[in-house]
């Protein structure tokens, strides 16, 4: 089975990790998104900018399978994330087949979601036991581990309650990041901040892209940081890409004039 | 008629010879409304439709009848259809399940409460729904209601003397008997309402402090519980962060 999907791949010539094919989402008589087209190279850093409501995180929320696609196809490493291969033909995808695929998916969410009936340790060795199937010792060392690098390697024993926003959103990426994904999603994830806080939080998300070969995708609205961190801008307004490319041509010297008064917003 | 102090003490160990059935009965019904309760909280949330409106209904039948005439329906009719239970059996089931549709709708409104985003982080990190539900949900969603819950144990301990009605042989029945032996009503009845007070206004207290505690965060519950908890974790840390 696996060999076959390979072959096809080596057909079908896709290097993307993740490929959105004509996706199209609405929510009732709303169409958020109209018909994207993107394509996620393995270990490329993406930032999408746009106006609130232009759809970035509805992107990223089909991805993660919290949002179904209204039409279109998403594939991951070329298999179809919402859809099985049945006999040829592409049929829903049961939750076994998400599960899967999600293996491949992490994401830090812009209010945390930290689990608060548990400790900070707790919450990051809870899926790399009952989900990876790793003895407790080994998702322990992981997490502390992970819980170093993010600098929280003190609030073991802590609970969520106890933190302050920008740490608590430190264990959510140490959170997502101790499964290995190949591709982490970053939604807004330094929106519900103090302003002093949001810098400890970009450095970890820095670092982290420096260090890693995972892909990411990250919705934001701080430019800088799309800057410093991404190999590519894509630029979304009323559900589809008006332009991308990398940060400083498209951070500075903006084409479409949409994007020009976007852009203007920021620096005022 | 005036209070007769001798008659009171002499027939007290009577009427309070009781008090295990009752404690029996009304903690077996509770654990059946606890579990049943649950189920039929699932059911209701059932992406299988037909099963989950017919929940619905059964939960609004059971509300709007009496219990009384159901105890009745499952201990005389029943039979007619071959079921055949005890009258402690039937006693326990009955009040077991029609505490249970109250009961469900308490862990409904727990569930409720949860943020969504503790669903969306669970389907991020790829649990089961078994594990979301018993690991991530429930956890939370159970402690905020505990007073709740407790406070239909207090009901349905009140309202045990209905088995009487079958032939179970609590405190009410025992005083209706010792009362129409003797021709005085005065002194059983009133051990009967003394019995109740006695056991409901302690279990009262106890989940006016649950209700307290239950306020406080995870954090102090734990410190609450002692060193067990910290224990087991703790030193599993301490090990492989030294090493």
């Amino acid at each position: 089975m696996e060999k076959q999907l390979n072959n096809q791949q080596v057909a079908d010539q896709e290097q993307a990790l993740v490929k959105y094919e004509n996706v199209k989402k609405q929510f009732g008589e709303t169409e958020v998104l109209t018909g994207l087209d993107l394509a996620i190279q393995p270990g490329e850093k993406v930032a999408l900018i746009g106006p609130s409501g232009s759809g970035k995180t509805t992107i990223i929320r089909m991805l993660m399978t919290l949002e179904k696609p209204t039409s279109g196809v998403i594939k991951i490493d070329g298999e179809p994330l919402w859809h099985k291969k049945v006999g040829g033909k592409l049929v829903p995808a049961d939750e076994k087949h998400l599960r899967r695929l999600r293996t491949d998916i992490g994401m830090v969410f812009q209010h945390f979601n930290l689990f608060p009936h548990m400790t900070i340790l707790r919450n990051v060795t809870e899926a790399p036991i009952h989900v990876l199937g790793l003895s407790k010792e080994e998702a322990t060392e992981r997490a502390v581990d992970m819980l170093n690098k993010v600098g929280l390697g003190d609030k073991l024993d802590a609970y969520p309650e106890q933190l302050s926003g920008g740490q608590k959103q430190r264990v959510a990426i140490a959170r997502a990041v101790v499964m290995r994904p190949k591709v982490m999603l970053f939604d807004e994830v330094t929106s519900a901040l103090d302003p002093e806080l949001v810098g400890e939080v970009l450095q970890v998300i820095k670092d982290l892209a420096e260090e890693t070969d995972m892909a990411m995708i990250l919705v934001t609205h701080e430019m800088d940081f799309a800057r410093d961190v991404a190999d590519r801008v894509v630029f979304l307004h009323n559900g589809q890409i008006e332009e991308q490319g990398n940060p400083s041509e498209i951070l500075e010297n903006p084409k479409s004039e949409r994007l020009q008064a976007f852009l203007s917003r920021f620096l005022a | 008629m005036t209070w007769d102090w001798q008659f009171a003490i002499e027939i007290f160990p009577d009427i309070a010879s009781a008090i295990w059935l009752v404690i029996g009965v009304t903690f077996g019904a509770y654990l059946v409304s606890l579990s049943f309760g649950l189920i039929l909280t699932f059911l209701r949330r059932s992406s299988f439709k037909p099963l989950a409106f017919l929940t619905y209904w059964f939960i609004e039948f059971v509300r709007s009848t009496p219990p009384l005439v159901q105890l009745f329906f499952v201990y005389f009719a029943l039979p007619a259809i071959g079921i055949t239970l005890n009258k402690y059996l039937a006693g326990i089931l009955t009040l077991g399940i029609h505490y249970a549709t109250y009961v469900s709708e308490v862990y409904r409104s727990g569930i409720d409460a949860v943020p969504k985003g503790q669903w969306e982080a669970s389907r991020a990190m790829n649990f089961t729904k078994i594990h979301t539900w018993f690991r991530v949900i429930l956890p939370q969603a159970i402690p905020p209601v505990i007073p709740m819950l407790g406070n239909y144990l207090l009901v349905l301990f009140k309202e045990t003397p209905i088995l009487m009605a079958i032939g179970v042989g609590e405190f009410l029945q025992e005083a209706q008997l010792i009362g129409a032996a003797n021709f005085r009503y005065l002194e059983p009845i009133t051990i009967v309402g003394l019995l109740f007070l006695l056991l409901s206004y302690p279990s009262a207290i106890l989940i006016n402090k649950l209700e307290k505690r239950s306020k406080l965060g995870y954090s102090a519950n734990k410190k609450q519980k002692g060193m067990s908890v910290v224990g087991t974790d703790g030193e599993a840390v301490k090990q492989s962060a030294g090493g």
